[in-house]
């Protein structure tokens, strides 16, 4: 198997007229077409969940090789016997890129060591939706990439039949080759290429799937496809992109997030050694856009980054210079004296359930902003030339960003071609394409090509954070210990119902449907800073509450808190919801599976720990996935915390199509999860943050990586996505072992502002 | 200013400001990208390189600093690319995301070099300053351990 970067020959060609926002009914399109020297490319236009589209590609376009005529294709197959395979979405560190191709390999049914995969451009037009985010990758290419392989295979299976005269029914195929068992012939996907190529391909929905059991590739422990060129330091990522010509920016942004320059020594800065340009960027209003600052160029990104140093710029005045973590704090007290502003949920009666109650209990949590902090700083390589945009980026999202850049600045969409660039680390930071259309403007604006670095300081000042959030809750327990009655007042950001990025919470997140006598009030305050998605959004906080709180219930009621939880999943049944709520999200039977099997796994219960020690529970839902785990914690009496293991169960459905990576994304998850609790917050001062790097934001170090046993439990359900899923239980059997250990209880994060000491 | 150093076997003159951190004299002069730029203050270790046969974050280290050292970066690690991490992390598949990985190999190079067969503890210690985002730290443990394996083999 070996990788193909030659990205530059394949893609959205600028100036392609595709019909980008044609929705078709649900069709999928199959088109094959004769490569010169006789091979065969397979181009499958797949409605996957997005717009789909899809236009009639030329012979000819710019861009794609002589005698191809879509640029499309998942399958290229040449009579050389070169099999390529096209890998379509961004790669932040998820494993994507590797799963991807495994599903149409699978089905084509060729060796995974002899394939050639080739990266995508952006071309949502030609892919189906090409997001890094929310998990969704797996869920929606389970099915279409599989068929597009499937596909590729009946049509050679054909081929070999038709030239042997036999029934294709007879035919099998095994490592890229035919079979005709009866006659003792077989022959080579290339050897029959341009057979096939002349074949009239089959409606995708009516291929045939292997049965799982027959699976060679997917299931099996894959390593990531960009192993070598890692190991070796070759070029791969946003940041190690050169192009001839091109100079180094970097782009000084106010701190106060927004706002404009009023005046700047951009003469003394032209005069440095190395400086090339400098001017100010008048930006937009846009906290998610091209925002106001100073743009330097020089011949390496050093000599642009010491004339910085030399930089004065005076900011203007603006209106959210006093905004502050403290001051957002008061306001979320204020606003918890007075009722919700909004009821988003009632069910039931809980003032009438918290009059009867046995036990009735009361608590107030609060999480803060954090930063996404991936390793590899914000970067952008672009090049205008010819009214034409060619960027090279590390995103998550590169049709947002096509369209960020075409509505700034007034290029067509079809005109602006974006390469996927291998992202260090994504966490859902590069969902905003801030850094892409900076370099794309500075770059028209100076008249070559720019490849703009940020450092990490503009990193940690520019994020679009994990917004901070207040909950004010009230539960019931009656004389039996069931959960009665359940009141959160949410205090968030926004105006109204018109919520920040990331700071609203679903209707039916659990235990809504699970407890008879509900409300979910939210209050807004408005936030001038930018947020946005992190990793398992909104449930990364939520469960720390609700599983925190679903403790503090436990307790209340003297049940175990895994029984406790077992038997809340159990009350799903008697539940009538209010007319016209949206139905409950949560599959009970599910989430008791991994609940029963990470209690297993963990030897919940069976073990007498020592005051100091303890164990927690938390289990959660998001991103279609089933994830319950347990922490085991030792505290010091002087109030040190250290993990001593995690247990994770999952259900993610009825195939692990990489244990690799699958593994690495759980493991990584709860460990990350483990971060954000112990030590990591943003603050905000003066309308700004207050952490600058790794010294005031740290990461999770090796000595504090504990091991993490994970175990999935395999379900009757289509597989689901794995980035996400695994972090948000992690946090609350953190502090709820915290609690079994000393009598704690962590009602705000992050844990270094807790005295965990005991006697 | 003009310093004249070694970089992987190979004598390199370049015509730079003093105050040019090694890292960017690597990525931006010498068009060796395999050295990461993090934090540019020494918190994160992506960019360790060795320098006279030690690991040191290139980001610290002046251009004035470095006339007649001989600096080894993840591209000079092994010219077949078979040194013993270098397979022992394909192996296992070791990287997510990848972009602390050069500066971890490297840190883990100098740790073998000294101690051929490291406990547990002494990966933690040696590989503390070396922070990976993505945190696929049980990876990097079993993958030094691995490595050493292969190494015993390979004497």
């Amino acid at each position: 198997m070996t990788t193909d970067t030659r990205d530059t020959d394949r893609g959205v060609p600028p100036g392609t007229d595709a019909p980008a926002h044609t929705r078709f009914d649900r069709r999928d399109f199959l088109r094959v077409s004769s490569l010169a020297g006789g091979g065969l490319l397979l181009g499958t236009f797949l409605d996957f969940d997005g717009p789909a589209l899809l236009g009639a590609a030329q012979p000819g376009n710019a861009g794609a090789l002589a005698g191809e005529f879509m640029p499309n294709a998942f399958i290229r197959i040449a009579a050389n016997g070169t099999i390529t395979i096209l890998s379509k979405n961004p790669e932040v560190g998820q494993g994507i890129r590797t799963m991807l191709p495994m599903l149409i390999a699978e089905e084509l049914d060729v060796k995974w060591e002899s394939i050639t995969i080739e990266l995508a451009m952006s071309n949502e037009a030609a892919y189906g939706r090409q997001v890094a985010g929310g998990s969704t990758a797996t869920p929606t290419n389970w099915e279409p990439l599989r068929r597009a392989g499937a596909a590729g295979r009946q049509m050679l299976v054909a081929a070999a039949a038709e030239t042997w005269g036999v029934s294709a029914a007879d035919c099998t195929t095994e490592a890229g080759v035919v079979l005709h068992r009866a006659s003792n012939r077989k022959a080579s996907y290339g050897e029959l290429a341009a057979k096939a190529a002349t074949l009239t391909p089959p409606a995708l929905n009516t291929v045939t799937l292997k049965d799982p059991k027959d699976f060679r590739i997917i299931g099996k422990f894959t390593a990531g496809i960009d192993n070598r060129k890692i190991v070796t330091g070759q070029p791969l990522f946003g940041i190690d992109v050169t192009v001839p010509g091109m100079l180094h920016a970097v782009f000084e942004k106010a701190p106060v997030f927004g706002a404009k320059v009023a005046s700047a020594n951009l003469d003394e800065i032209l005069k440095l050694p190395g400086v090339k340009q400098a001017f100010v960027v008048e930006g937009t209003t846009n906290l998610a856009g091209l925002m106001p600052g100073v743009a330097i160029l020089a011949e390496t990104w050093w000599h642009a980054r010491s004339a910085r140093r030399r930089l004065r710029v005076t900011w203007a005045d603006h209106p959210t210079a006093q905004q502050s973590s403290a001051g957002f704090a008061s306001k979320a007290a204020e606003l918890f004296a007075a009722a919700p502003q909004t009821v988003a949920r009632k069910d039931g009666d809980v003032a009438a359930a918290f009059a009867g109650a046995a036990k009735v209990v009361e608590a107030n949590y609060e999480y803060p902003f954090l930063a996404h902090a991936p390793l590899e700083p914000q970067n952008c390589t672009a090049r205008f030339a010819d009214g034409k945009m060619e960027i090279w980026a590390p995103t998550q999202n590169p049709q947002a960003g096509r369209q960020l850049v075409a509505t700034t600045m007034g290029i067509a969409e079809a005109d602006i071609a974006i390469h996927m660039m291998r992202g260090g680390g994504g966490f859902g930071r590069r969902l905003n394409n801030d850094y892409m259309i900076e370099a794309a403007f500075i770059a028209k604006q100076a008249g070559v090509p720019v490849k703009l670095t940020w450092s990490r300081e503009d990193d940690m000042a520019h994020d679009f954070y994990r917004p901070a959030g207040f909950h004010k809750l009230k539960g019931a327990v009656d004389a039996r210990g069931k959960v009665v009655a359940w009141e959160n007042h949410f205090v968030t950001f926004g105006e109204g119902t018109r919520f920040a990025p990331a700071a609203s919470i679903g209707g039916t997140e659990f235990p809504i449907g699970f407890v008879p006598n509900l409300t979910f009030g939210v209050s807004t305050m408005p936030l001038g800073v930018p947020t946005g998605f992190l990793r398992a959004p909104t449930s990364n906080a939520i469960a720390f509450v609700y599983q925190s709180f679903i403790d503090e219930l436990a307790l209340a009621a003297g049940k175990d808190p895994v029984q406790f939880r077992l038997d809340l999943l159990a009350q799903a049944a008697t539940i009538t919801p209010a007319a016209g709520a949206p139905p409950v999200a949560v599959n009970a039977e599910r989430m008791r599976g991994v609940l029963q099997l990470v209690a297993e796994k963990s030897g919940w219960g069976t073990r007498r720990l020592p005051k100091g020690s303890g164990m927690g529970v938390g289990m959660h839902y998001s991103h279609r996935g089933y994830f319950a785990e347990v922490v085991e914690v030792t505290v010091s009496k002087s109030g040190e915390a250290k993990v001593v293991k995690v247990w994770v169960a999952g259900d993610v459905g009825s195939q692990i199509i990489n244990p690799s990576g699958a593994m690495q994304q759980v493991q990584g998850a709860a460990l990350d999860g483990l971060a954000e609790a112990f030590k990591q917050e943003i603050t905000i001062e003066g309308g700004r943050a207050v952490q600058s790097n790794f010294d005031d934001f740290e990461l999770l170090r090796i000595t504090e990586a504990p091991p993490v046993e994970v175990h999935f439990r395999t379900t009757d359900f289509p597989p689901t996505g794995m980035g996400e899923p695994a972090l948000p239980p992690v946090i609350p059997a953190l502090t709820n072992a915290i609690f079994a250990a000393t009598g704690k209880r962590v009602r705000s994060l992050p844990l270094s502002r807790h005295d965990l000491s005991w006697s | 200013m003009k310093v004249t150093f070694s970089v992987n076997g190979t004598s390199r003159t370049v015509d730079v400001p003093s105050d040019m951190p090694l890292l960017w004299v690597l990525r931006d002069v010498l068009d060796l990208k395999g050295t990461k730029y993090g934090c540019g203050q020494s918190f994160c270790g992506a960019c360790t390189v060795h320098v006279n046969g030690e690991a040191v974050r290139s980001c610290q280290l002046p251009a004035s600093t470095m006339n007649g050292r001989k600096v080894t970066t993840i591209e000079g690690l092994d010219a077949q690319a078979s040194h013993p991490l270098q397979v022992a992390w394909q192996e296992l598949d070791v990287p997510q995301c990848g972009y602390c990985q050069a500066g971890q190999i490297m840190q883990a190079a100098d740790l073998l070099a000294k101690n051929p067969k490291p406990t547990d503890e002494d990966i933690d210690s040696a590989m503390y300053g070396n922070l990976c985002r993505c945190t696929t730290y049980l990876r990097i443990r079993a993958g030094i351990h691995r490595a050493a394996a292969i190494a015993a083999n390979n004497e």
